[in-house]
């Protein structure tokens, strides 16, 4: 059996909604690239809800095919409702990551989280 | 697909040759070598015919070749057995050993240190070489055995073993060397090596898995890790695996007649890879020794990426290399060879091993050299670290955002 699923490698290779957001209303960045991961959050948000997710992300195949399933699971939901991603449920979306992936590639939610939180902050000092 | 292999100090691809000399030892032919009889007869003769190929490789005599089942375990036998064998009272002594020894090596000194030795651990240049002059002055009074690689199997230098073994050799202490990466790929001679123990594995040079060896000088002891048997003179119990061994011999001796015409192939297609690739990916950096490296070692450090996504792609491809990354690892560490060479943790998490075999071609070559650079630039494009450089020509240090724990699990 390959190492990753095919929804896994699917993701990896064809990876949703990569890039950058000029003028991002918040950005989240997790991981360092001295443990080999670390991913950045875009988001647009509109009517308290996301408009549009963008990543850009430098890690494993794991990683990629992570933030590339977070991108998608979080387009057009509002801010509560991105806040219940948690990286099991991508992990689970993915169809199952090997067990030594679960650790550190898998922070996509987390980034996302701190995306939102940024907004949030932003907000508050408005 | 054409399938271009690059894994070779993993393993080789079997000889065909070496496989038709196998086979009746895996059909007809299945005694069992101690065995009295005509069937037993002729795996016996299988075997001294074996040993004698294997001793001629590397220039010693037959009764100082000991059949093992992997490198691991001749590694294991040649630190453990002759550490045992030589032990002194409270303190047991002193063994040396380089930073980027193979795992059975680094174990096995780890193993011994519980045990009541002291162990020292050598460190390298940036190049990944072991300076004489720092073995030298490690030695203690109560130093009984160094062991130090020949050559490294992720980054390719090759040591000063001729000059490290006289150093050691100075103070009457023994001194090992594991020369998996070299022995059937480079000329190999024990004698002009002057080394007490040498690991071999014909898996190397074209040979099946299930046969190493273990050379032991004689006069050398080494005390069992197997015991319960008088195979290998008493040295390693075990019924030994004829195929395998009958398999390695028959590599050992195509290796040697074919070693001059295949290592200057291999240097050839090394150095165009070497050469054409950071024309053709910028920000790429070799890993290892620019010269003395083997002849089939090709280590690159890609800037801004991380190993296993060029490996994914590349496998896409049909070209199946390694890396030296936390996330290949899984262990989830980075490559304790790139760590101790003190390159950069980021960048050697972008490492890119190639290691060349007899069965690669020219063709093979500008294939890699086209398919890789769009690879790398699909990956930089994903990349935070890319885009930061791009937009501030500096390289992302360690800073805001970048403070998730990892729980990294011990091995």
């Amino acid at each position: 059996m390959a190492f990753y699923s095919e929804k896994v490698m699917d993701h990896f290779q064809n990876p949703r909604n990569v890039g950058e957001i000029p003028n991002a209303d918040g950005k989240g960045e997790i991981g360092n690239p001295v443990c080999g991961d670390m991913m950045t959050f875009y988001i647009k948000v509109k009517d308290n809800k996301l408009e549009d997710v963008k990543f850009k992300t430098f890690g494993c195949g794991a990683a990629i095919a992570v933030s590339s399933m977070v991108s998608e699971m979080a387009k057009g939901k509002t801010l509560d409702e991105a806040m219940l991603i948690t990286n099991a449920s991508v992990a689970q979306e993915l169809g199952g990551l090997p067990p030594n992936k679960m650790h550190c590639s898998n922070l996509g939610a987390d980034a996302l989280h701190k995306a939102i939180e940024d907004y949030k902050k932003k907000q508050a000092a408005k | 697909m054409t399938e271009i292999y690059l894994d070779n100090h993993s393993n080789t691809k079997l000889d065909e040759r070496v496989l038709n000399e196998m086979l009746p030892y895996l059909k007809e032919n299945y005694g069992n070598a101690q065995s009295m009889h005509s069937i037993g007869a002729k795996s016996k003769d299988a075997l001294d015919i074996a040993r004698k190929q294997v001793a001629d490789l590397i220039g010693s005599k037959e009764n100082e070749i000991y059949f093992t089942s992997c490198a691991s375990e001749a590694n294991n036998l040649a630190i453990k057995g002759a550490a045992e064998a030589y032990k002194q009272k409270n303190p047991k002594g002193n063994i040396i050993v380089s930073g980027i020894e193979h795992f059975s090596v680094l174990y096995s000194a780890k193993r011994l240190e519980q045990a009541g030795f002291t162990v020292t651990y050598l460190p390298v240049d940036k190049y990944g070489t072991v300076s004489p002059e720092d073995v030298k002055n490690a030695i203690k009074p109560d130093t009984i055995l160094v062991s130090i690689q020949h050559a490294n199997p992720e980054i390719g230098t090759i040591q000063d073993i001729e000059v490290i073994s006289k150093i050691v050799h100075e103070k009457e202490i023994l001194f090992h060397t594991d020369a998996v990466c070299t022995a059937g790929t480079v000329p190999v001679d024990v004698n002009k090596l002057g080394v007490d123990l040498l690991t071999l594995s014909g898996t190397q040079f074209y040979g099946p898995k299930g046969a190493a060896a273990l050379y032991i000088k004689k006069g050398i002891r080494v005390i069992p890790q197997i015991d319960g048997g008088i195979q290998e003179n008493g040295r390693r119990a075990g019924t030994e695996n004829i195929p395998a061994i009958v398999g390695m011999g028959k590599a050992a001796e195509i290796a040697k007649n074919e070693m001059a015409q295949n290592y200057n192939k291999l240097i050839s297609l090394r150095d165009k890879l070497i050469s054409q690739l950071p024309k053709n990916i910028e920000y790429s950096y070799l890993n290892g020794h620019p010269a003395g490296r083997l002849p089939n070692n090709v280590n690159f450090s890609i800037e801004f990426i991380e190993g296993e996504g060029m490996l994914l792609f590349l496998d896409q491809k049909g070209i199946y290399v390694t890396s030296g990354s936390a996330c290949t690892s899984k262990a989830l560490k980075m490559s304790h060879v790139l760590a101790a060479t003190k390159m950069d943790t980021a960048v050697a998490q972008g490492s890119v091993l190639m290691t060349l075999s007899k069965y690669i071609t020219a063709e093979n070559i500008d294939f890699i050299l086209k398919e890789f650079p769009p690879i790398v630039k699909r990956l930089r494009d994903m990349s935070p670290l890319y885009a930061f450089f791009q937009k501030t020509g500096k390289r992302q240090e360690a800073g805001p955002g970048t403070d998730y724990e990892h729980e990294h699990e011990e091995e």
